[in-house]
């Protein structure tokens, strides 16, 4: 079990809801990935527009809890009213936090972030922030009253897997009683299970899954993965190192002779 | 009055939110609106007025990552 603030779910894949090729492909990869939590964002809605209430529908019919994103906020007054458009819209205490930086990168904006984040826990939000993977960053959520932290693998979509891993082992390693959650940048199933063998508590994925060839086999690839990931984690890993060492008994080798 | 309606300028007859919403011809129950950066709760819209130069967001839930 992984727990997200004061609620607790059997599955470590949390999924996006966005860019699949059609609704009812996303409803059958969110099925396959047996993820318990689905993300969303809220948009504006055009006049006389049933966009929303249709999409609203589909994840409806999932019965999975909903985490809410502040997308695309550039500020940390767009964060905050998104936020709370979302606690108005969903119901729910949960809001994944993105402030951005910049467009082109999708950089998260960590000064931003720590402010608007310290906001929202004061007025009741369970904030869940993606931020880089910088520890001093952590830690100011963490002060701030985050109890979920989502550092990124990789920039958003971009595929590459964990690019800094020491750092994010190091984030493990010295948050050891928050969630921690890889967000962004996973682009296959094993990136996905280093984070989790890592000591991740879970994943964060959309694009990966939406954007593969058969999106529906991919979120049932990542599952395996993610589980594969944490079953190695719980099993104990053994440490690298740097010279070999014979698995095969060593001891009674056909035509061994002792030096002369 | 002219106020802006997700982020375009708009000339309205209605004095209050949900007036405008039926103006606009928004139908069902699945908006939040916020009035000037501020969250409306839906049990506010039937009383509250609005102004000349009121900026509105309606939003609605939307695919996210």
């Amino acid at each position: 079990m992984v727990k997200f603030y004061d609620r607790e779910f059997n599955s470590r894949l949390l999924i996006g809801s966005a860019l699949y090729p059609s609704p009812t492909i996303m409803q059958a990869a969110i099925r396959a990935s047996r993820a318990d939590i689905v993300t969303v964002s809220v948009r504006r809605e055009s006049a006389g527009g049933k966009t929303g209430h249709a999409f609203w529908s589909l994840i409806r019919e999932l019965d999975v809890a909903v985490l809410p994103n502040t997308a695309g906020c550039r500020s940390v007054r767009e964060a905050v009213t998104t936020a709370k458009l979302a606690r108005e819209l969903f119901g729910t205490p949960w809001i994944k936090l993105e402030v951005i930086a910049d467009d082109d990168t999708l950089q998260p904006d960590v000064v931003g972030l720590v402010e608007a984040a310290s906001i929202l826990t004061r007025d009741g939000f369970q904030v869940f922030p993606y931020c880089t993977e910088d520890l001093g960053v952590a830690m100011r959520l963490v002060d701030a009253g985050c109890r979920v932290v989502m550092p990124w693998a990789a920039p958003i979509g971009s595929a590459k897997g964990i690019i800094n891993r020491d750092a994010l082992k190091l984030m493990r390693d010295r948050l050891g009683d928050i969630t921690l959650v890889v967000d962004a940048g996973l682009g296959a199933p094993s990136h996905a299970a280093e984070a989790l063998e890592l000591g991740y508590d879970a994943v964060l994925l959309n694009t990966a899954i939406a954007k593969a060839a058969e999106p529906v086999a991919m979120a049932k690839a990542f599952r395996l993965g993610v589980e594969a990931g944490r079953a190695a984690f719980e099993a104990g890993l053994m440490e690298a190192r740097d010279f070999a060492s014979p698995s095969t008994p060593v001891v009674g080798i056909p035509f061994w002779h002792a030096a002369p | 009055m002219r106020v802006i309606v997700n982020g375009e300028q708009r000339e309205i007859a209605s004095s209050r939110v949900d007036a405008l919403l039926g103006e606009l011809e928004y139908e069902g129950t699945h908006f939040a609106i916020a009035l000037n950066y501020n969250v409306l709760p839906r049990s506010q819209w039937l009383r509250t007025r609005l102004k000349s130069g009121d900026e509105i967001e309606i939003i609605t839930p939307r695919q996210g990552g």
